[in-house]
């Protein structure tokens, strides 16, 4: 392998981590807030795409016009999608949810299958085309993932630490009573908190369309993004994102050196560093003894 | 509600105390035994298949029933089972050894899954099922030498003993013997020392804990187990499928062991049984369901699936004790009539926030 192959490996490794870093940040957020495990998220980053396809596409309103009404409309969907569902399963066990959300994530692709059918759809964006850094030919649409992803956590960093609903959010995760007891309106503020998970996913799927094309086969992003998160550890938002770009960097390089197990070095990857260091590469919360 | 009397040291100890349910187990096996004078050929088969899922499903039940460990990955498990069934037979290994140690593989295989999340959070562990499963999938498909790849390996008869086994009333009660030892080891393990420690952490970790209870040992010897038990499942099912191949034990069939489980009623051996008849009995109704439906919804290929779904779904909400749960509080209403509450079942629910760990 030679450098620049090397180097537009890497690339592309960068685009994939990012893809997975942004569907993975939605979900530990909801952790955080909820000890809630999301494992339909990768199901909402399909349903985004989906919808931004119907907006742009179907319905002839543009991409960016499009683009905003999906992930809207997905934001929508991930408020009522905690208020009219999850919220009632608060206090059952954690099997029990966990179930739960498989079960919801199942049925959104199989509902995604039957609305839009199996054969990959392809979304025009408007970062098409190539780019040439020092005599590397670079796909823009790579670029804008990673760029799309550094925006975002931008956004999302300041919206929690700098606004009063950010504040708040990081309130009722730290200690639900006490948000409670300040008036925050934990209820509404987790359904608030679905919304933003919920959105962040469909910006990822848009990202991500061009580079995967639009079909519910593109869930098993999330499941990589969940391997992703548990590589960094789950707790902590920083830690999520560099195990996502761990295991996106890795996968090509992988793929690469032996390709009859192509697709699934992400969890290979994963149940090493289970096995070897359990509590994820940055470990942020510590065992109580009892 | 009945008062038992305990009249006997023995009645501490009796797998079944109360007179009725003696009854009524005693004719379901009576029922099962009887099976093969009214059902013949085709039905037959279709019954040993039911015993292979129940099987199966009792052994997601010691995991996610007592334990309280998510697995979404539990058909890796049945086709490691199955896998290596095939492999000894082929090497002239006798039956029986080989149901065994297919077993212990999967076993050792699940023990190492749970080994690697057995100190953390439970979802740690049901992410790790879940890639372990797609990952077993790709290997057993790459692995051509060993497993013959996409292509499939077909299965050889079973012999038992020097005597063939053919289809029909012997492999039956074949399988029905292995399905009720099992069912017998379960029983036992739910009253031994063991199962309760399982209950424990499944109820409370701190409380386990505090108890003495060695939690990680607890979940990687309920995952050994469980493991053994669906690799014993697997085994036995490859004799029945007669031609393996990867995409059998794919996503689709994790998703059915947890149906089952969870329409049945996680935590009771009963409901591992259940949750198979209705498995079992659900392509029945589905395709009745497509004659009903109009034929732009009917044909569908994710019917299927998203019926799955919703079924689970909806019993997670609305009915988290399941058919069998159900099924107490009906005989519990008629019991007590007029005197039934319905705050007897109210589960104490628990919020992570006040007890959280990590």
């Amino acid at each position: 392998m030679q450098f620049t192959d090397a180097m537009h490996l890497l690339v592309i490794g960068l685009a994939q981590g990012s893809g997975y870093a942004l569907v993975a940040l939605g979900f530990v957020f909801i952790y955080r807030a909820t000890e809630i495990v999301n494992f339909a998220h990768g199901e909402l980053m399909m349903l985004g795409a989906f919808a931004v396809l119907t907006f742009a596409e179907l319905w002839g309103l543009g991409f960016w016009l499009g683009a905003a009404m999906g992930i809207l409309s997905l934001g929508v969907f991930g408020y009522a999608l905690d208020a009219l569902v999850m919220r009632r399963v608060i206090g059952e066990s954690q099997s029990s949810i966990f179930i739960l959300t498989v079960a919801l994530g199942v049925m959104l692709k199989a509902l995604a299958g039957m609305i839009w059918g199996y054969t990959p759809l392809v979304l025009n964006v408007p970062f098409q085309g190539t780019v040439d850094i020092g005599g590397m030919v670079i796909a823009t649409n790579r670029i804008a993932v990673i760029i799309g992803t550094v925006l975002i956590c931008i956004a999302l960093y300041l919206f929690l630490g700098r606004t009063r609903l950010g504040l708040a959010m990081q309130a009722a995760s730290q200690n639900q009573l006490a948000a409670y007891y300040s008036r925050v309106p934990v209820k509404r503020l987790i359904s608030v908190i679905w919304a933003i998970g919920a959105m962040v996913a469909a910006t990822a799927g848009v990202l991500m369309a061009p580079v995967t094309q639009v079909s519910p086969e593109i869930t098993a992003i999330g499941i990589k993004a969940l391997a992703g998160a548990v590589v960094g550890g789950f707790g902590s938002i920083p830690g999520a994102l560099l195990g996502c770009l761990l295991i996106g960097v890795a996968e090509p390089f992988l793929d690469y050196t032996y390709p009859p197990l192509q697709g699934v070095y992400a969890y290979a990857i994963m149940l090493v560093v289970l096995l070897v260091r359990p509590e994820g590469l940055i470990p942020q919360t510590f065992r109580k003894k009892v | 509600m009945r008062t038992l009397f305990k009249t006997s040291y023995g009645f501490d100890i009796d797998h079944l105390v109360d007179p009725g349910e003696r009854i009524r187990v005693g004719l379901l096996i009576a029922g099962a035994l009887a099976l093969p004078l009214v059902l013949s050929g085709y039905a037959l088969s279709e019954m040993a298949m039911f015993l292979c899922y129940a099987l199966a499903g009792l052994g997601l039940m010691v995991l996610t029933g007592f334990s309280g460990q998510v697995s979404f990955g539990h058909a890796a498990f049945l086709g490691l089972g199955a896998y290596a069934q095939v492999w000894f037979l082929q090497r002239g290994v006798p039956f029986l050894v080989a149901l065994v140690l297919a077993g212990l593989i999967a076993g050792v295989m699940g023990a190492a899954v749970g080994r690697a999340a057995s100190k953390m959070h439970g979802f740690y562990l049901a992410i790790a099922t879940l890639a372990f499963a797609i990952l077993v999938e790709t290997v057993i498909g790459a692995a051509v030498p060993l497993t013959g790849g996409h292509m499939g390996v077909s299965v050889p008869p079973i012999t038992l003993f020097g005597y063939e086994v053919q289809g029909g009333w012997q492999t039956y009660y074949l399988y029905l013997a292995v399905l009720l030892f099992f069912v017998w080891g379960v029983a036992n393990l739910k009253r031994a020392p063991t199962g309760r420690a399982m209950v424990a952490v499944r109820d409370s970790e701190t409380s386990a804990q505090s108890l003495g209870v060695n939690i990680a040992r607890t979940k990687i010897t309920a995952f050994f187990a469980s493991a053994f038990i669906t690799g014993v499942a697997g085994g036995l099912m490859a004799h029945q499928l007669y031609y393996l191949s990867p995409e059998t034990f794919g996503l689709g069939e994790s998703l059915k062991l947890l149906l089952m489980i969870v329409v049945g009623g996680l935590g009771t051996i009963s409901g591992a049984i259940i949750g198979a008849v209705f498995v079992t009995f659900l392509p029945n109704a589905i395709e009745i369901l497509r004659m009903v439906l109009p034929s732009g919804i009917a044909h569908q290929v994710g019917l299927e699936p998203f019926l799955f779904g919703a079924i689970i779904a909806g019993f997670i909400i609305f009915e988290p004790d399941g058919l069998y749960g159900r099924w107490r509080k009906f005989r519990l209403f008629l019991e007590t009539y007029p005197y039934y509450k319905r705050a007897t079942f109210t589960r104490q629910k628990r919020y992570l926030k006040t007890g959280r760990f990590r």
